[in-house]
C-alpha cells in the first residue's frame, strides 16, 4: 500500500523533473524578453544592450531600483527605470518607466500589477499613460487632479493613478535627484534641474 | 501595526470568500445553517492556520533550499490532506465532543481551495512565519464571517416567496453578490 | 450509455458548472473577460484529460486505501505540468490567472471525475468524459466570461462595441456572484419547461 504510493509519488516527481528541466529556458527567455521588449517601449532607439549595462541607484527610503541605460554608440539616448510602488488598490504596482537623459518622459510600461480589471487596468492603456509623454516631472508635477495636479486621472479608479504617478515620482526621484553618483557618466550629472 | 494591516485585509477589505473567490464549494454547500457554519469556520481555521505554518517550513528549509520550488503544488496538497487525517485522528482521541462538532467537516476541507490558496499566497506575498500565521488565521476568520452571514441571510431566504428556478444555489449567489458588495465598502479604510 | 451520450453529457445534463455546481471557485475569479474563463477552461480541460487517463490506467493497480491521495499525486502534477507551460508560452494569460492555476488541483470537477468515473471505466470512455466534462466547464467559464465582459466592459473578447465604460460591477467581485446566480437560475428555469 504505501508502495504503491512510493511509486506514484516517484514517477510523479521524476516526471516533474523532466518538465521542469525542459520549461526552464523557455521560462528564463519569456521573463527577459518581457523585460527587453519593456525597455524597448519606454526609451528612444538605442543600439546596445541595457541589460547588460544595468546598474542600480539607491531610492530615499533605502530600498534601490534597477536602472537600463539605453546608448546609440556610447551617446546615452535614455534610461529605462525597473519602479515601483506599494500604494497600488491591490498591492505592489511595477512599472518601467523611460526618460530622456534632461529628465523628460519618454514612455511608461506597466510590468506588474493586482488592479481592479476593467478599472485600475485601464492604467497600462494608452488613453491614461500617454498624458505623461514628452513631459518634465520637474514641471509637470506627478499629481493627480483629484489632489491639485495636472494628471487626468481614471474614472473610478483615482487610488491606481495617484500609485501610478507614486511609482513614476520614485523613478524620476531616484535617477535625477536622490541617487547618489555612482562614477560612471550617470545621470546625477543632470541634478540641477 | 503591520499585523493589525494584515489582519483588517484579510478579514474585511481581500475577504477570502467575497472578494478573492476562495473556498466557495463550502461557502455554498454548508451555508444552510448557521450552527454547522460555526462548524465548518472553526474546523477551516484549525486548519488553515496549521497548514500554513508546515508549508511555509517546508518551503523554506526543504523546497527552497533544493531548489525544487516546482514541486510546490504537490507537496502543498499532500501536506494538507496528510494534516487533515492527522487532526481528524488525534481529535477523535482527545476530544469526542469537539470531533463531533467538527469532524464531518474535516474531509470537506482538503478539497478546500481557500486552505491551499492561504499556504500558496504566504509564499507569494514574502511574509515571514509570523506574518503568514496571522495571515492565514486573519483568512479563516474572513471565511468564517462571510459563511455565518450568508448562512443568517440564507435561514431568513428560506421563507421568502421566490421563482422555482431560483431557489437554492442561484440566490444564495446573489445574496453571495450583494454581500461582496458590501464588503467592497471597506475598500479604502485602510489606505 | 453510448460514448456520444458520454461525450456530451457534461454540455448540459450534467454541466459541472451550471447544473452540478462544481468548481464555482475559478469560475468566479477568472470569468472577468471571455478570453480569461476560456483560458482556464482549457488548462482545466488539458488536466482533467489526462488525469482521467492516468487514473483509468493505474485503477487497478492501486490498493484502494490510497486510492484518494494518489489519486492527488496524479493531478497536482498534471496541474504543475500546465503550470510550466504556461508560464513558458502563455505568461500574460499566465498572469491573469495566477493562483488559480495551482488551484485546479483543488478544483472539485477533477478529482470527483477521477473518483466517480475513471476509477471505474476504461480508458477510453474516461478520455471521453474528461473532454466532455472539460469541454461542459469551458463552456461555461466562456459564456459568464462573454456575460460579464458585455455588461462590465462593452466589449467580447476585447472588441469593443460600446464607447465609455459598461457597468463597472459585473467586472467587480458581486457582479461575478449576480451573474452566475442569474445564469443557474436560467439554466434551471429551462431544464424545468
Amino acid at each position: 500500500m504505501a508502495l504503491a504510493l512510493t511509486l506514484i509519488a516517484m514517477g510523479a516527481s521524476a516526471c516533474l523533473a523532466f518538465v521542469y528541466e525542459l520549461t526552464k529556458e523557455p521560462i528564463a527567455r519569456t521573463v527577459l524578453n518581457k523585460k527587453t521588449e519593456a525597455i524597448r517601449q519606454v526609451v528612444p532607439e538605442f543600439n546596445n544592450d541595457p541589460n547588460a549595462e544595468m546598474f542600480r541607484m539607491p531610492t530615499m527610503d533605502g530600498d534601490s531600483l534597477e536602472i537600463y541605460p539605453a546608448k546609440v554608440d556610447d551617446n546615452t539616448v535614455g534610461y529605462a527605470v525597473n519602479t515601483y510602488t506599494d500604494k497600488g488598490f491591490g498591492g505592489k504596482i511595477s512599472l518601467m518607466a523611460g526618460f530622456k537623459p534632461d529628465g523628460t518622459i519618454f514612455n511608461i510600461a506597466v510590468l506588474e500589477h493586482k488592479e481592479t480589471p476593467g478599472l485600475g487596468t485601464k492604467m497600462s492603456e494608452p488613453s491614461f499613460k500617454d498624458q505623461f509623454m514628452e513631459k518634465n516631472p520637474s514641471d509637470f508635477l506627478l499629481i493627480v487632479k483629484n489632489d491639485g495636479g495636472p494628471v487626468d486621472a481614471i474614472t473610478a479608479a483615482t487610488i491606481s493613478s495617484r500609485a501610478f504617478c507614486d511609482a513614476v515620482q520614485r523613478a524620476y526621484g531616484t535617477l535625477f535627484s536622490g541617487g547618489t553618483y555612482d562614477g560612471t557618466s550617470g545621470p546625477s550629472d543632470t541634478e540641477s534641474q | 501595526m503591520e499585523y493589525i494591516l494584515i489582519i483588517i485585509s484579510a478579514v474585511l477589505i481581500n475577504n477570502v470568500v467575497l472578494a478573492q473567490f476562495l473556498g466557495i464549494c463550502p461557502f455554498l454547500g454548508v451555508s444552510g445553517k448557521v450552527n454547522t457554519s460555526i462548524g465548518m469556520a472553526g474546523a477551516v481555521t484549525f486548519v488553515m492556520v496549521l497548514s500554513t505554518t508546515v508549508t511555509y517550513l517546508i518551503q523554506t528549509y526543504v523546497l527552497d533550499k533544493l531548489g525544487i520550488a516546482f514541486m510546490q503544488t504537490i507537496t502543498f496538497i499532500l501536506v494538507i490532506a496528510f494534516l487533515v487525517q492527522i487532526v481528524e485522528i488525534i481529535l477523535k482521541k482527545i476530544s469526542q465532543p469537539l470531533y463531533q462538532a467538527l469532524g464531518i467537516f474535516l474531509p470537506l476541507i482538503t478539497t478546500n481551495c481557500a486552505v491551499l490558496g492561504v499556504a500558496i499566497l504566504v509564499i507569494q506575498k514574502d511574509y515571514n512565519l509570523l506574518e503568514g500565521v496571522v495571515y492565514s488565521a486573519a483568512t479563516a476568520v474572513g471565511f468564517g464571517l462571510a459563511l455565518i452571514l450568508l448562512a443568517g441571510i440564507r435561514e431568513h431566504m428560506d421563507l421568502a416567496d421566490v421563482p422555482k428556478s431560483m431557489k437554492g444555489v442561484p440566490l444564495s449567489l446573489i445574496a453571495a453578490g450583494i454581500l461582496a458588495l458590501a464588503f467592497m465598502g471597506f475598500t479604502g479604510i485602510v489606505k | 450509455m453510448n460514448q456520444l451520450q458520454n461525450f456530451t453529457k457534461g454540455f448540459f445534463k450534467e454541466n459541472p458548472i451550471l447544473v452540478l455546481v462544481l468548481g464555482a471557485c475559478p469560475t468566479l475569479a477568472t470569468t472577468t473577460s471571455a478570453l480569461n474563463g476560456l483560458g482556464m477552461g482549457i488548462a482545466t480541460t488539458f488536466v482533467l484529460i489526462c488525469s482521467n487517463i492516468v487514473v483509468s490506467l493505474l485503477a487497478g493497480i492501486i490498493p484502494d486505501k490510497v486510492r484518494i491521495p494518489s489519486f492527488i499525486v496524479i493531478i497536482a502534477s498534471f496541474v504543475t505540468i500546465v503550470d510550466l507551460f504556461m508560464q513558458a508560452y502563455v505568461p500574460t494569460l499566465y498572469e491573469t490567472l495566477g493562483i488559480f492555476i495551482p488551484l485546479i488541483v483543488v478544483n472539485c470537477i477533477v478529482l470527483g471525475r477521477a473518483e466517480a468515473f475513471a476509477s471505474k471505466n476504461t480508458t477510453l470512455s474516461s478520455f471521453i468524459d474528461g473532454a466532455g466534462m472539460g469541454l461542459g466547464f469551458t463552456m461555461a467559464l466562456g459564456i459568464l466570461g462573454s456575460i460579464r465582459e458585455i455588461l462590465g466592459n462593452g466589449s467580447v473578447f476585447g472588441y469593443k462595441f460600446i464607447n465609455g465604460d459598461g457597468i463597472l460591477i459585473f467586472i467587480l467581485a458581486p457582479g461575478a456572484f449576480i451573474a452566475l446566480g442569474y445564469l443557474i437560475g436560467f439554466i434551471n428555469s429551462l431544464k424545468r419547461t
